[in-house]
């Protein structure tokens, strides 16, 4: 027992200095990486990387002061070392106990302040406000692609969202697959697609780019290729491509959409012209009820997706 | 023949080389080990010492043992999964297809909550609630061991599907529709479904044993606020499993009830809805968490009072954090899927209770703090694994606010941010502090340390393979990578998988230490005798009694005054008492009833699995049976005198002395 007299704090501070080191490295390895969460590319992904680094300020106030006091008083109090005091019956102390319940309260009060301001600008399901006239795309996920129908413009796609830069997009998201998620993240939040429920979804891009879009739910086999790219092209090349995209040679309508919706990957994407306005709520509505969707049911649809979830 | 063997067939049987290597090596080396058993006639010892034995602390090295073995399968699945998407970078093919790295990863989270993490955190607790609350049982020990051989029966089932029919592939918490009929029609998901359900009746029960316990049998003066936290800690976890539990059985029950008779609960026909489940396994798994945790955060307040020499700081403070804790653990379940949908209010409220519970998780960090504050530190291992617990778990902490903001968390939810920030508070709070009370409590139970070198060694490449491990892994999620991925088209991803892979190599070669460890613990054990059944200098109870410590636990059951109860007693004079002091104290007799139980669970489980009803209902029966008998067994216990009693205690004594 006398050997452990000295104690041995060295190895425990050459670690925490390893430690720095490697984050210091893996900074300067990752700097020129493309981190779209951090390098956003629309209003809602920027929002929310204000919302990241004050969060992360917030949470060093008290962080840096545990992670200091850590060091300090574990080098400090060593056992051996005797210019410190050593006080074993000191256990309550309602002032400092009064700071430290204080300190992590204050931060969350501002933190769940924040958070409800957030939880309504940043709501998917809010639209986004803008002089431009909103974009609506239908989203359906399939095992193991995405269906992207643009009901106003008669146009389908299958993995390839092209969408008007400048322009608020409205996304109705559903599912004929396992539950999915759809997320962009250069343009910002994700939301689940589920069997037989419509979520919705508003984003907006500022600048042209290519994009790339994920499934973030596992769904079956398929599910890692299940990418997309996300286009966004100024106005008027979007209104040439929806133009040339009408006229597509193929066509989606049920009986199609019937093998499109088997089992498959798909890594190229694929070009339709909607010819069934109503796809989408049949879609939706299909287990529902008993036989397939008429279009009486397109009513009841709507109230569900208007009045619905929110 | 399907009456017989259900839908039971060869072509189940694994084809891919990864597997089959499995396949055959498990099987191998259980036939190894019972080669050996036999060969050194050791079968009797391990039936009559460890097997049928009812003594909590054996029941609790069983626990350890198994959850030890688990730990090795899980983190060599985490590799596998790392070594496979650093590959898929290289050269586009990887180890596995992608059915077979979906069951990979499910295996992996499935067995490193279910048998490592709770194995753990119940084999801890057995080996030493006891004794830290002057008991000499459980409440009831027939009851913990079926306990124990339920979980033991769900981890053999878990393992029975790498051999024959493939383990689910939906990730851990097995969301429908995917594991519907429909698009899980094999017996993976079932196989999932049932070890879980066994294991998951074994940890009821063992929350009901183990509250009652610390309800009914602390030593006389041991009011609740004398306690050690420790003890708090326990009680805390016992109510979220006694709450909690019944939903995972529920839900699971549900889901199985969809997949055996094709009720449509959770399927998106007929009114089903999916939605229901993943609030309900939610509602389970949020609790789930502090489960493991708080039993952690109980062992480093003992750890940290112990090697600061001090008192530890803010004791009612703590017990008031832990039951602040318990509360709102069961209010923040909807945080796992802000992004399902609900509305701004609805996430806000989930959001909001989130960071509430940072508030008592915080002040117990201070609090921990400031026990080291004027104390004298030493830094042992179990010291180093709660120094690495600070800083690991604190940037979880960190995480974890970030997420808990539900507009944040639409850009990381799902990703591997999320898969980080999760090991950063599992590894960090919960593997680490089982790591620390393991070390903390080897001596107590086998008399002897272990090697203090290597244990730290082991706890330093833990903390540096986190590291290297999941740093990737934050930088990826805000690079767009999701988790569960098998593969993936951007190049600029495979450097950060590749360094992550090296992450799980270091913390392999921190738990090869750890085997190391105990070899040369053992090898060594006549230098690292613990004499004096206090080793650390503690100060609570289980350090008042001899190392190992008795069967009994106790030879007159002690009287507690005040906290720390031990640490004071031991600055006074130790009187030695007198022989008309010890009285006859009864005991359990050995008993293989639980065995036997968990062994019929298994074959149910499995018969199920296959559908083969027959086998199901003879199980079902038999295990019927065997409670019924055992519940009318009268001779259950046995009778150590006082006499007797005094003449094993005296050996406290003259061991005392040589020390003296």
């Amino acid at each position: 027992m006398k050997k452990q007299t000295r104690t041995p704090w060295r190895a425990p501070l050459i670690v925490s200095l390893i430690t720095v080191g490697l984050f210091a490295l893996g900074w300067w390895l990752v700097d020129d990486l493309y981190m779209p969460v951090l390098q956003p590319s629309g209003a809602i992904a920027d929002q929310q990387l204000t919302l990241l680094i004050f969060t992360v300020v917030l949470s060093a106030v008290v962080v840096l002061p545990v992670f200091v006091m850590l060091v300090v008083f574990a080098l400090r109090y060593r056992e051996g070392n005797t210019r410190a005091k050593y006080t074993p019956e000191w256990s309550e102390n309602k002032w400092l106990e009064l700071v430290w319940w204080g300190i992590p309260i204050a931060i969350i009060v501002v933190l769940s302040v924040v958070t409800y301001l957030t939880s309504h600008s940043l709501d998917p399901y809010r639209a986004i406000e803008s002089d431009n006239q909103t974009l609506e795309v239908q989203v359906v996920a399939l095992q193991w692609k995405w269906l992207f129908i643009y009901p106003e413009l008669g146009v389908a796609t299958v993995n390839d969202l092209v969408i008007p830069v400048d322009r608020p997009v409205h996304f109705s998201l559903s599912a004929d697959a396992p539950m999915s998620a759809f997320w962009v993240p250069a343009l910002g939040s994700q939301i689940y697609s589920m069997n037989s429920m419509s979520s919705q979804l508003n984003l907006i891009a500022d600048e042209a780019g290519t994009f790339q879009g994920y499934n973030t739910n596992i769904n079956g086999e398929g599910y890692a290729e299940m990418t997309f790219e996300v286009n966004a092209v100024p106005d008027e090349e979007f209104a040439a491509w929806s133009e040339e995209r009408s006229e597509s040679g193929h066509v989606l309508d049920r009986a199609h959409y019937a093998e499109l919706a088997q089992p498959s990957t798909m890594p190229d994407p694929m070009y339709m012209r909607l010819a069934d306005t109503e796809l989408y709520q049949y879609i939706v509505m299909k287990n529902m009820m008993n036989h397939s969707a008429d279009d009486s049911d397109s009513a009841t649809m709507d109230a569900m997706q208007h009045g619905g979830a929110h | 023949m399907e009456w017989l063997i259900g839908r039971l067939s060869l072509e189940y049987l694994p084809t891919d080389p990864a597997t089959i290597g499995a396949a055959i090596g498990m099987p191998l080396g259980a036939l190894v080990v019972a080669g050996l058993l036999t060969y050194y006639k050791k079968w009797t010892w391990l039936w009559k010492n460890w097997l049928t034995s009812l003594d909590a602390k054996k029941i609790g090295v069983m626990y350890i043992v198994v959850a030890l073995l688990m730990l090795i399968r899980g983190v060599a699945d985490a590799f596998m999964v790392r070594s496979h998407t650093a590959m898929v970078g290289v050269d586009g093919e990887g180890l596995f297809d992608a059915d077979m790295f979906q069951q990979v990863f499910t295996a992996h989270g499935t067995i490193m909550i279910f048998f490592v993490a709770m194995g753990l955190m119940f084999g801890l607790i057995n080996v030493v609630l006891p004794l830290m609350i002057g008991a000499r049982d459980v409440a009831f020990p027939w009851l913990n061991s079926v306990s124990f051989w339920l979980f033991f029966a769900g981890m053999i089932l878990n393992n029975i599907a790498l051999v024959i029919g493939g383990f689910s592939s939906a990730g851990w918490l097995g969301y429908p529709p995917l594991t519907g009929l429909e698009y899980s029609p094999g017996p993976g998901v079932d196989y999932w479904i049932w070890s879980l359900q066994i294991a998951g009746v074994g940890s009821l029960l063992s929350g009901i044993n183990f509250f009652v316990t610390i309800i009914k049998k602390r030593a006389p003066g041991m009011t609740l606020m004398k306690m050690p936290i420790f003890s708090w800690s326990v009680l805390v976890t016992t109510v979220l499993i006694i709450i909690s539990f019944p939903l995972l059985t529920a839900t699971l029950a549900l889901l199985s009830l969809d997949r055996l008779m094709d009720m449509n609960i959770f399927t998106s026909y007929l009114g089903g809805n999916p939605m229901l489940y993943v609030n309900l396994i939610w509602a389970w798994g949020h609790p789930e968490v502090y489960i493991l945790v708080l039993p952690a955060f109980g062992i480093y307040s003992e750890i940290v009072a112990t090697f600061a020499r001090k008192k530890l700081f803010g004791y009612a403070t703590m017990v008031a954090a832990l039951v602040a804790i318990m509360f709102l653990s069961f209010l923040v379940w909807l945080h796992h899927f802000f992004t399902m949908g609900a509305g701004a209010n609805v996430n806000a409220f989930f959001g909001i209770m989130t960071m509430v519970i940072a508030i008592p998780t915080g002040v117990k960090i201070f609090n921990w703090l400031f026990t080291m504050y004027r104390g004298q530190i030493r830094f042992t291992s179990p010291f180093i694994w709660f120094l690495c617990f600070v800083f690991t778990f604190t940037i979880g902490g960190v995480t974890g606010v970030m997420m808990a903001v539900p507009a944040l968390d639409y850009q990381v939810h799902n990703t591997l941010f999320l898969v980080a920030h999760f090991h950063n508070t599992i590894i960090g709070g919960v593997v680490f502090g089982f790591m620390a009370g393991i070390t903390y409590w080897f001596p107590k139970i086998f008399g002897f340390r272990l090697n203090e070198r290597l244990g730290k060694y082991a706890a330093y490449l833990w903390q540096l393979g986190f590291i290297v491990a999941f740093a990737p892994l934050y930088t990826l999620g805000l690079m767009g990578a999701v988790r569960r991925l098998d593969t993936y088209d951007d190049p600029t991803w495979t450097p950060l998988f590749i360094v992550s892979g090296i992450g799980v190599m270091i913390i392999g070669a921190g738990i090869a230490l750890q085997v190391l460890q105990f070899v040369v613990s053992i090898w060594q054990r006549k230098q690292n005798l613990d004499t004096t059944g206090d080793p650390w200098d503690g100060r609570t109870l289980e350090w008042s009694v001899p190392s190992p410590a008795p069967e009994y636990n106790f030879a007159i059951t002690p009287t507690v005054s005040r906290r720390d109860e031990w640490w004071y007693a031991k600055q006074e004079t130790i009187r030695r008492p007198h022989k008309s002091e010890y009285v006859d104290i009864h005991l359990p007799q050995n008993n293989s009833m639980g065995l036997y139980i968990g062994l019929a669970s298994l074959v149910a489980g499995f018969a199920i699995v296959w559908h083969m009803w027959w086998l199901v209902i003879l199980c079902v029966v038999a295990i019927i049976a065997m409670v019924i008998m055992r519940t009318m067994d009268d001779n259950t216990e046995f009778t150590i005198t006082g006499e007797e009693l005094f003449e094993l205690d005296s050996k406290r004594f003259t061991a005392g002395k040589a020390k003296a």
